[in-house]
């Protein structure tokens, strides 16, 4: 086993029993990065730079500084994330070759606690897809099997973790793009809270939906990252200052008396081929049976707004991206088109030849759906619809301390399988989406594979700023689930 | 609801894109299929439910109102595609 292949926690335990350095593994990952054929980097690290750092953290170790869990640990960022001074694309053409004058809040703190940033993953352009079809530099191997996507949009992030090109990723997650790729890649990941972490310094696409978040080999591993990332800043007005539990004692914690809501929904919803893949309601099924043999208690919920989840979040999600791409029109920084004698045309050809078709899209149906007369019909009736979706979680958590679900109703799909029709494309964000429209936390762990040798994903959803109880359930089911 | 040709145009020229002929019909197309999609809305009653603008309430957090650089001009001007004299260059906006 190469050390590119442990976990955050094994990685500790060699590091303080001095077993392996942080040179050492980071130059494994390194080493991997450059084999990689599955192009999950748009911008790979800076090898000295990276190894530099390696060996100033392991100097300190040496010192015997206490750096905590994510010291001389090499993680990737997803391209959507500002580094200072590194080149950050969002996977489009339109930011040419941005270099950020600062780091993103979540960045900013993972280095404090000692990582070492190697390189900046691939994802759907502005994190806009669900397969990392979208992007400007290409597609992303699924590295489970190649042939197959590996999700997105934090493809990328996804498929460098399941690959071992890092041994953890930053993604974001705005209707699933963390939970559904991890699910598809058989990693963990993460979406916290909404306000759990400061987007200051992620680019933004919709901005009450986006979230920062881990994908990492390991439950635990997640409580790392997360335990790094979080709190409040100042940059960000609605990051917020929540206690959190103890995550580290809540993976360990088990599920004895825990109450756990499976929404009918989640099970019924679709029909034909969109209806839930038998092999995934099954590998549920049986994660569910084992949480029960743990000592959980299983109630049957309701969700019942679970359908309009996705016809909400196009509107509310499109409505964001029209404004907040409207940002980019060729004259602070990024692309700028070559043919603009006057203003109007440097906006109108500098956009149009930066945005990629799907980004297209969404700017359109997000502009349509602001603009006058249609604004009440379309936008403020999905917020409202929000409301109803968000209401059900809160009924529900009346009842249960945890709803488990499955990720998504496949396994990964093929290359070039969805790229012609949009909308089915979105309808593979069925079971993520409602959790962003209601703020809460989910969390997707791997459920063992399909007949294929695919991925299956489990996801967990919990009440606001309760991610502890992410971490018991999820915790529980890696560990009597093996 | 199916969006005409021209509808697009008019929606384009709002997000400031300038679309090929081929995007025009397909995005005439996709537009259509997603709002005749989105129309499941209508088969909620959603009269007198408050409209939902942020995931968790907030409250609106202030600081103190006082100066500080944390970056210099030089570091925003440094993606600038084009500029002059400390400024952003672009077309002539006036005309003569």
């Amino acid at each position: 086993m190469g050390f590119n292949e442990l976990s955050i926690e094994e990685f500790g335990q060699k590091l303080r029993a001095g077993e392996v350095t942080s040179e050492a593994v980071t130059k494994a990952i390194l080493d991997a990065i450059d084999a990689d054929q599955t192009n999950a980097f748009i911008t790979k690290p800076d090898r000295d730079a990276a190894l530099e750092r390696a060996r100033e953290i392991d100097a300190k170790l040496a010192a015997g500084e206490d750096l905590g869990p994510l010291a001389g640990v090499p993680i990737a960022l997803k391209d959507n994330l500002c580094t200072k001074g590194v080149r950050t694309t969002a996977a489009s053409k339109i930011l040419g070759d941005f270099e950020p004058p600062y780091d993103a809040t979540a960045v900013r703190k993972l280095a404090e606690a000692g990582a070492i940033a190697v390189g900046k993953a691939n994802l759907d352009e502005f994190a806009m897809g669900s397969s990392n079809e979208n992007s400007a530099f290409g597609p992303v191997d699924n590295p489970v099997n190649t042939d197959y996507v590996p999700g997105g949009s934090s493809g990328g992030s996804a498929a460098a973790v399941a690959g071992h090109l890092c041994l953890a990723a930053l993604g974001s997650d705005t209707g699933g793009s963390i939970r559904q790729p991890a699910a598809l890649t058989g990693t963990v990941g993460l979406k916290p809270t909404y306000g759990r972490v400061s987007r200051y310094g992620l680019i933004a696409f919709g901005s009450s939906l986006d979230q920062i978040g881990p994908i990492t080999k390991t439950v635990r591993d997640a409580a790392y990252v997360l335990e790094a990332i979080q709190g409040p800043c100042e940059f960000d007005m609605t990051s917020m200052e929540v206690e959190a539990g103890d995550y580290q004692a809540a993976v360990d914690a088990g599920v004895s008396g825990l109450k756990i809501g499976v929404p009918k929904e989640y099970f019924e919803l679709g029909a034909g081929e969109d209806a839930i893949h038998p092999e995934v309601k099954a590998a549920v099924q049986n994660a569910l049976s084992t949480l029960e043999a743990q000592g959980a208690e299983l109630v049957d919920i309701s969700l019942p707004h679970t359908e309009y989840a996705i016809a909400t979040y196009y509107l509310i999600a499109t409505a964001e991206a029209s404004s907040n791409l409207s940002r980019f029109d060729g004259v602070r920084y990024g692309h700028r088109s070559d043919d603009a004698p006057d203003l109007e045309s440097l906006y109108e050809n500098s956009r149009s030849e930066g945005f990629g078709d799907e980004v297209k899209r969404r700017i359109m149906l997000g502009t349509y759906v602001l603009s006058a007369g249609f604004y009440d019909a379309y936008y403020k009736k999905a917020q409202q619809v929000r409301t109803l979706i968000k209401q059900d979680f809160e009924n529900a958590f009346q009842e249960v301390d945890a709803i488990v679900t499955p990720t998504t109703p496949s396994p990964a799909f093929k290359k070039g399988e969805k790229t012609d029709d949009p909308l089915q494309m979105y309808l593979e964000d069925i079971y993520t989406i409602s959790c962003n429209l209601a703020g809460i936390p989910g969390i997707s762990v791997p459920c063992g594979t399909t007949g294929d040798g695919l991925p299956i994903g489990l996801q967990i959803l919990a009440p606001a700023f309760r991610e502890d109880t992410l971490f018991q359930v999820a915790g529980e089911w890696e560990r009597s689930g093996k | 609801m199916a969006i005409s040709k021209e509808e697009v145009l008019h929606i384009a020229k709002l997000s400031r894109l300038k679309l090929s002929e081929s995007e025009v019909d397909a995005l005439a197309h996709n537009l259509s299929d997603i709002l005749q999609y989105v129309e499941k809305l209508n088969e909620l009653d959603v009269s007198g439910v408050e409209p939902m603008t942020h995931a968790v309430p907030t409250q609106m957090r202030l600081r103190e109102d006082v100066v500080e650089q944390r970056l210099t001009r030089d570091d925003l001007m440094k993606n600038a595609p084009a500029s002059q004299d400390g400024m952003f260059k672009v077309p002539k906006v006036v005309s003569d």
